[in-house]
């Protein structure tokens, strides 16, 4: 908006231009508006880091604790608070993996189907239904994972459990309710609709030349989507995957829903735990001071860190994908 | 030479037209049998989850009460009340969210596609994307961190508004701009050529042009926003009682209304948890249904 300002006064110029309205302040006022706006966006992120790093940094130099290595979170002593990320970070990425190892594969099916095996009369009503879920808020995810999900994936972890327990990731840690693994399930199905529409997107643009040259030279349908179809489509399913990512690293309500909080620590993704968000959401009650409020909106701002670095990894790989295909 | 001799021992001259081998139609059938497993198994839990809302929230929905009165002076033990309190608290900080990012949203749009070259468009690019990610638990810390500790003012429903702006923005930007570059360029040449100045032809012919994909577009924002929790948890602490001040007091909402019932055992409660949750669901559906609706029957 600061372009309006420094030009000159637009009435001297209207004795040379007399015919036509040519609609120069108009123009400028409306592109500094446009110009603003986007200025506005670009400011509005750098002040999400900014505020976060401001409010963080006196709480972690007065952190008595490793932040990043110590597995404490104990912020009783405004003087001497001690807290740590270790466990947030593997309770965090234990559910992101969890998710996008059962979310990918499906996504990628269902992306399939809806390009290549669909009638092509239902293929849009389909499509939608799979963007439909995408509509469902988290917090009523969180609310049937736990009430209505939590006895079947019991079984399915008793079951796990009994036959994998010798690896410490299957491991039976002993809680009956909400675990890691059931998040991850439900975060699973909340992020399949945003990897199955990039998916879908990338697979539908395949040349038809591809398919059909395929075709021709007597490849089934499933040589045809592999020799053609997958290898034009794998920037695109990456990058779908990195947003999904994203999504499950913020992913708060369903989580702080979902996961009971337990004191004892392993590696079993049958066990409870804390995520960032799921922390950060937990506690939102004790923002008192302003050391507390510094520890949890520090853990805010790794999480912060990570989406940013996970969403702009996804972004370079479709960049470089467009000026490959273009 | 000797290798096309060789090729050429092969039986593969002339036109074959066999089937192919059984074991690639065995692997074949076994990767259609995948997909459209796959399909299924994604529809599945959005089915289970329609039905269990419905099923468990709909009787109370039914009753004039659940939208004609609040939940002041009911107990988790107490039948009755509604959730007139946390409907009009949603509606009015979606309002609010709307008139907020969509002038900010949609002139970002114009600008990318209308005036956006070099180095700052690029930037504008990025950083909607990055938007795009934030995890809407950050947005709210940061809204927290201007609003609260800052600006030292006490949480209320415009905070929670401006906190759902830095969710919605993205999401509109990124239609709106879509839209805007379906629009001919043919269009924008004869208002020109016309002697019809930039912001003219932009504000008069490209805009109304794309005009009901930018409404889908809003409405498929205000969907995803109507449902976020977590800005509420920071920012928006629920309340039993009717709110219409955006600026002083508790406001309830729906998501946080069924986050207060939800911890609770007794069934006057856990009633009350599922017709919240569809009511929820009914508001995202009816937004996502008319943008649907919209941009199908106004194509540009």
């Amino acid at each position: 908006m600061t372009t309006t300002t420094g030009m000159p006064d637009f009435d001297e110029h209207v004795a040379y231009q007399p015919l036509v309205g040519t609609g120069r302040r108009g123009d400028q006022v409306f592109s500094g508006l446009a110009r603003g706006s986007g200025i506005l966006v670009v400011a509005l992120v750098a002040a999400v880091g900014a505020f976060l790093l401001i409010e963080a940094i006196p709480a972690l130099l007065k952190n008595r604790a490793n932040f990043l290595f110590d597995r404490v979170w104990d912020l009783d002593d405004p003087a001497a608070p001690k807290f740590g990320i270790p466990d947030l970070l593997w309770a965090t990425v234990a559910i992101a993996m969890i998710a996008m190892a059962i979310a990918v594969p499906l996504a990628i099916g269902v992306a399939l189907f809806l390009t290549n095996y669909a009638p092509t009369r239902v293929a849009r009503p389909f499509a939608y239904v799979v963007d439909l879920l995408a509509a469902v808020p988290s917090i009523i995810y969180g609310l049937w994972g736990i009430k209505v999900l939590l006895p079947y994936s019991r079984d399915v972890q008793g079951f796990l459990s009994s036959t994998l327990g010798w690896i410490p990731l299957f491991k039976d840690a002993g809680v009956s309710q909400g675990t890691l693994f059931l998040a991850g399930v439900v975060l699973a199905i909340m992020i399949l609709p945003i990897v199955t529409a990039i998916s879908r997107e990338v697979f539908a643009q395949t040349p038809p030349a591809h398919k059909e040259g395929a075709l021709a030279l007597g490849a089934t349908r499933w040589e045809m989507i592999r020799t053609a179809v997958l290898p034009y489509g794998r920037a695109g399913v990456i990058s779908a995957a990195m947003l999904g990512l994203g999504r499950a690293l913020g992913e708060t309500i369903a989580i702080t829903i979902i996961v009971s909080q337990v004191a004892g620590f392993n590696f079993s993704i049958f066990n409870g735990g804390q995520t960032f968000a799921s922390k950060i959401a937990n506690n939102a009650a004790e923002f008192d001071s302003p050391t507390k409020t510094g520890a949890f909106i520090a853990a805010g701002l790794v999480l912060f860190v990570l989406t940013f670095v996970v969403n702009a990894v996804a972004r370079i790989v479709i960049e470089r994908r467009k000026a490959f295909t273009e | 030479m000797t290798s096309i001799a060789a090729a050429g021992a092969t039986p593969l001259i002339g036109p074959s037209i066999e089937r192919p081998s059984r074991a690639r139609e065995i692997r074949n059938a076994i990767a259609t049998g995948l997909i459209w497993t796959s399909f299924f198994a994604a529809v599945v839990p959005l089915v289970w989850i329609l039905y269990t809302v419905i099923t468990k929230g709909l009787s109370l929905l039914l009753s004039s009460t659940w939208w004609l009165e609040s939940q002041r002076g009911i107990t988790v033990r107490h039948v009755g009340g509604g959730a007139y309190h946390a409907i009009v608290g949603t509606l009015l900080q979606a309002t609010v969210t709307a008139l907020i990012s969509v002038p900010i949203a949609i002139f970002t749009a114009v600008y990318l596609v209308e005036y956006g070259r070099g180095r700052l468009a690029r930037a504008v690019s990025f950083m909607v994307d990055i938007l795009t990610g934030i995890p809407s638990i950050v947005a709210a810390l940061f809204i927290y961190a201007l609003w609260v500790t800052t600006l030292g003012l006490d949480r209320a429903g415009f905070s929670v508004s401006l906190a759902l702006v830095l969710l919605m923005l993205p999401v509109v930007v990124r239609s709106t701009e879509e839209m805007l570059r379906l629009v001919p360029n043919e269009l924008r040449e004869a208002s020109y050529a016309l002697g019809v100045p930039k912001w003219k032809t932009i504000s008069r012919v490209v805009i109304p042009t794309a005009f009901s994909g930018i409404v889908t577009g809003v409405l498929l924002g205000l969907a995803r926003v109507i449902g976020e929790t977590a800005p509420l948890l920071i920012l928006g602490p629920y309340t039993k009682e009717i709110n219409f001040n955006l600026f002083s007091g508790n406001m309830a909402a729906l998501p946080t209304m069924i986050n207060w019932d939800r911890t609770q055992s007794l069934q006057p409660a856990v009633d009350r948890t599922w017709a919240a949750a569809l009511t929820l669901i009914l508001l995202v559906l009816l937004l996502n249904i008319a943008g649907r609706v919209i941009a199908r029957f106004s194509r540009v």
